[in-house]
């Protein structure tokens, strides 16, 4: 039997007067792993998301979740997932208790086990105390969180949440985290995630797939992407008195130069073994003088960039904003 | 003078918005001319009823009230866009700018007179061509769009008093109500001694009964109780410009 | 599905369609307060009407208690236009479509309340009718039946909001009708009787107008008795309105609601 939770084959979304918003992706995101879909605004990671969850169908492609196929046997897929989609999707007028107890009803929990699992759920999201009042007076990260708890209602194996964190504050973010940390590895839930934020990607992922314009330019895990890109970078911005060739030369030494910004002399070293203290030693021992010097670990950006030719951080900035997918109306 | 130079360019950019975005203008003259079809085309049966008698017919008849209705309702509309003003902040911008602040309340009078001006000349227009008859004379005609003038600023000077209250888009059916309410419990389909009941005694209280009497004696050319609906009219809008300058006050305390 | 799991999900939505509207005071009390102030204002201002000869009763607000039946229909499109609307534009539409819950339970349910809402103003008109004087010539029966009227224009009129809402995915689409519903309302039967509108443009238009035979099918029962022209007329029309929009509704939730 698969242990694929979620797969897919030469997913294509092509709309009729627009871009092809999904260009031919695979992906295989094993059962239990929580899969990070990292790319900047426009990228086609919604639409992705919108597929895999039936609610809109491909151009052309197969994908199966839950071992179920999307197209075909599309019930089934709905009655395994559980979603919180990019908008928290919520009605001002309703409770967040209201919104659990429709919730539980339309997935068909009988009614001995609505109330419990929705009051179990409130606890778990730390909604107990605002479950009365209307979603209207929510704050966002509040309105994020109940519509995580409306996912898990009927207890999905899949999970999908489509840029949970954006415009949350850091502590509700790190609160968001923890949750799906925990659906995860105790809950043994899959969860594919998308996102434009580094950080998060890297803090949660097992696996990480990164799309850009449509297209997966990278897969596997944060530190196979990360070490596939190189070793560490140093950079040392001169002192004042200090010319930078001179820097530059020495740090020349530990591997071939980068460009970097400010009057500063940056270069990727060229051997694991090559640390901090060893540049500093030889800037010593030539007599050079910096104000500063770091070590940068290669981060996702970098893969981003090495992958793409741009940055991801700001990437989105230029593209449309994905919104979510208008149904081409026939 | 520095006031009149505030209320040119209020004035003039009041109107620049309206003229320039059909949705701010179009309907401000659509619905009176609807109205008019609606109300002179609909009930023009009204004339065999005993007892009503309007030489020029069931068209002027309503054409009157139309025309004060539109000249009301121009200055709620207006008022719609100062509530806006106050919203989107660009209100503060005027009360910053302006020496002096009385000049932006009569800067928005001017528009609203000027909008409903473009209105009152389509709705009267309309009118001639479907065949209304007018009894009165020129003066007679001066005395009701006179009428219909002050109608109007004292309409712009109720609505601008709580637009620069309230400062929100929230406050247009406040705005709209009392002005409606005030239009419709007059004699706008039979003339007052027609009406009976409670209606009758509502009419006869309702200030704008003189004023839509009045305007219709004009039309006719059998000028009525016109000294009457011209006080009326002006004291209505005297205290509405106190009304109107509280506001500003209060704008003004509020920042 | 099983039909009771069906019913059970267009109870659950319908319960949901009332419960947002009853959270939104402005849209209890306008559908009904707004139409009987009209009410009142025209049939005090009109009642000399009565008196042209020809003139069908002698009791204009007999006459004029038909229009609210209309208006209130005509406030059911605006509530179920807006709701649904709104619930495109904040995902909720689509959080539905996630359960096991059938395409067409979102349109029966959000229908379902709408409807109830309009049985509620009915009953409402209705009473205060009554209190105000009004005798309905069909008696009992015929108020069974203008309820039922009532209900069916609901329907149809819930239907074209829902239509217009599902189609453009926006509030303010919907809002745009309302100017629309406005002319038809003011270019009909609804102050005068058709036979006694002077000019020929407006009385051909009023004729050819559908709202003008659904207010003489309500007028009728009120001010006629069993007039069985009028009432063809009238159920004819509300019906031939209602199977459009749902028809136009459902194609339109089909497009929206794309899922396998």
């Amino acid at each position: 039997m698969s242990q694929l939770a979620i797969e897919a084959r030469d997913l294509v979304m092509q709309y009729k007067k627009g871009p092809r918003a999904v260009d031919s992706i695979d992906l295989e995101v094993n059962a239990g792993e929580i899969y990070g879909f990292l790319g900047p605004n426009g990228a086609g990671k919604s639409t992705t998301v919108h597929i895999l969850t039936t609610l809109l169908p491909p151009t052309s492609g197969t994908a199966r979740v839950a071992g179920h196929d999307v197209i075909s046997e599309g019930p089934l897929v709905r009655a395994a997932i559980g979603a919180a989609l990019q908008e928290a999707a919520l009605d001002p007028l309703l409770t967040g208790r209201e919104h659990l107890r429709l919730q539980a009803a339309l997935q068909a929990l009988s009614r001995a086990v609505r109330k419990p699992r929705a009051d179990e759920l409130l606890a778990r999201v730390g909604l107990e105390d605002a479950a009365d009042r209307k979603v209207g007076g929510y704050s966002g990260g509040m309105k994020r969180r109940l519509d995580l708890a409306m996912a898990l209602i009927h207890r999905p194996r899949v999970l999908f949440l489509d840029e949970p964190t954006t415009g949350l504050d850091v502590q509700s973010r790190t609160a968001l985290w923890d949750e799906v940390e925990r659906l995860a590895k105790r809950d043994g839930v899959t969860v594919f995630l998308t996102t434009q934020y580094l950080e998060e990607a890297d803090a949660l992922a097992d696996r990480i797939g990164i799309i850009d314009h449509g297209a997966i330019v990278a897969a596997g895990t944060p530190a196979a992407l990360k070490a596939e890109v190189g070793l560490c970078t140093v950079e040392a911005v001169p002192a004042e008195g200090t010319s930078a060739e001179r820097v530059s030369t020495v740090l020349a030494r530990f591997g071939p130069a980068l460009d970097s910004d400010h009057g500063a002399a940056a270069v990727r070293l060229e051997s694991a073994h090559t640390g901090l203290a060893d540049v500093v030693r030889a800037l010593d021992a030539e007599g050079v003088e910096v104000e500063n010097l770091a070590i940068h670990e290669p981060t996702l950006d970098d893969v981003f960039l090495a992958k793409t030719g741009h940055k991801l951080e700001g990437a989105g900035a230029e593209a449309t904003e994905e919104r979510e997918p208008e149904i081409e109306a026939t | 003078m520095r006031t009149f130079a505030v209320a040119r360019g209020v004035a003039w950019r009041t109107l620049h918005t309206v003229f320039t975005n059909p949705s701010l203008f179009i309907p401000g003259i659509v619905f009176p001319l609807f109205f008019f079809t609606a109300f002179a085309g609909g009930l023009s049966r009204i004339d065999s009823v005993p007892g009503f008698d309007y030489p020029p017919g069931y068209t002027a008849f309503q054409f009157v009230f139309v025309l004060l209705q539109s000249a009301a309702f121009g200055g709620v509309f207006t008022g719609f866009g100062i509530a806006r003003d106050f919203e989107g902040g660009f209100a503060r911008r005027l009360l910053l700018a302006a020496p002096h602040r009385t000049g932006i309340v009569l800067g928005y009078a001017l528009a609203a007179l000027a909008r409903w001006l473009v209105t009152a000349a389509v709705l009267t227009g309309v009118a001639l061509a479907v065949g209304m008859q007018i009894g009165g004379d020129g003066v007679d005609l001066v005395g009701l769009y006179s009428l219909a003038v002050i109608l109007n600023f004292a309409a712009i000077l109720w609505a601008s008093g709580v637009a620069m209250r309230l400062r929100t888009m929230q406050a247009g059916p406040i705005m709209q109500m009392p002005v409606f309410l005030i239009l419709f419990f007059a004699p706008v389909y039979v003339p007052l001694s027609l009406l009976q009941g409670w209606i009758h005694a509502v009419a006869t209280v309702n200030p704008l009964t003189r004023v839509l009497e009045a305007g219709r004696g004009f039309l006719a050319g059998t000028p009525t109780e016109v000294a009457t609906a011209f006080a009326v009219a002006i004291a209505l809008a005297a205290i509405l410009w106190l009304w109107a300058l509280r506001g500003l006050r209060s704008a003004e305390r509020a920042g | 599905m099983s039909q009771r799991a069906f019913a059970d999900q267009v109870l659950l939505l319908a319960e949901r369609s009332l419960m947002r509207t009853l959270r939104q005071p402005a849209n209890v009390v306008f559908p009904l307060v707004f139409p009987l102030l009209l009410l009142a204002v025209n049939s005090g201002g009109l009642d000399a009407a009565t008196r042209i000869p020809g003139f069908p009763t002698d009791s204009f607000v007999a006459f004029a208690l038909a229009i609210p039946f209309i208006q209130g229909a005509l406030f059911a499109t605006m509530n179920a236009g807006t709701d649904l609307a709104r619930d495109i534009q904040t995902g909720f539409l689509n959080r539905l479509s996630l359960t096991p819950m059938r395409r067409i339970a979102v349109l029966a349910g959000q229908l379902g309340g709408v409807v109830t809402m309009g049985f509620v103003q009915a009953l409402v008109y209705l009473g205060v009718g009554m209190v105000i004087g009004v005798r309905l010539e069909s008696g009992v029966a015929g108020a069974l039946v203008l309820l039922a009227f009532a209900v069916l224009i609901a329907l149809g009129f819930g239907a074209l909001g829902a239509f217009a809402a599902l189609r453009t995915g926006s509030g303010e689409a919907v809002q745009g009708l309302f100017p629309i519903f406005f002319v038809f309302l003011f270019i009909s039967s609804m102050n005068m009787p058709r036979n006694l509108i002077e000019i020929d443009w407006f009385r051909t238009a009023a004729t050819a107008n559908p709202v003008s035979y659904l207010i003489e099918c309500v007028r009728s029962l009120i001010i006629t008795g069993w007039d069985g022209r009028a009432l063809a007329l009238g159920f004819g029309t509300a019906a031939v309105i209602a199977v459009v929009s749902l028809a136009l509704a459902s194609w339109a939730l089909r497009t929206r609601l794309a899922r396998s």
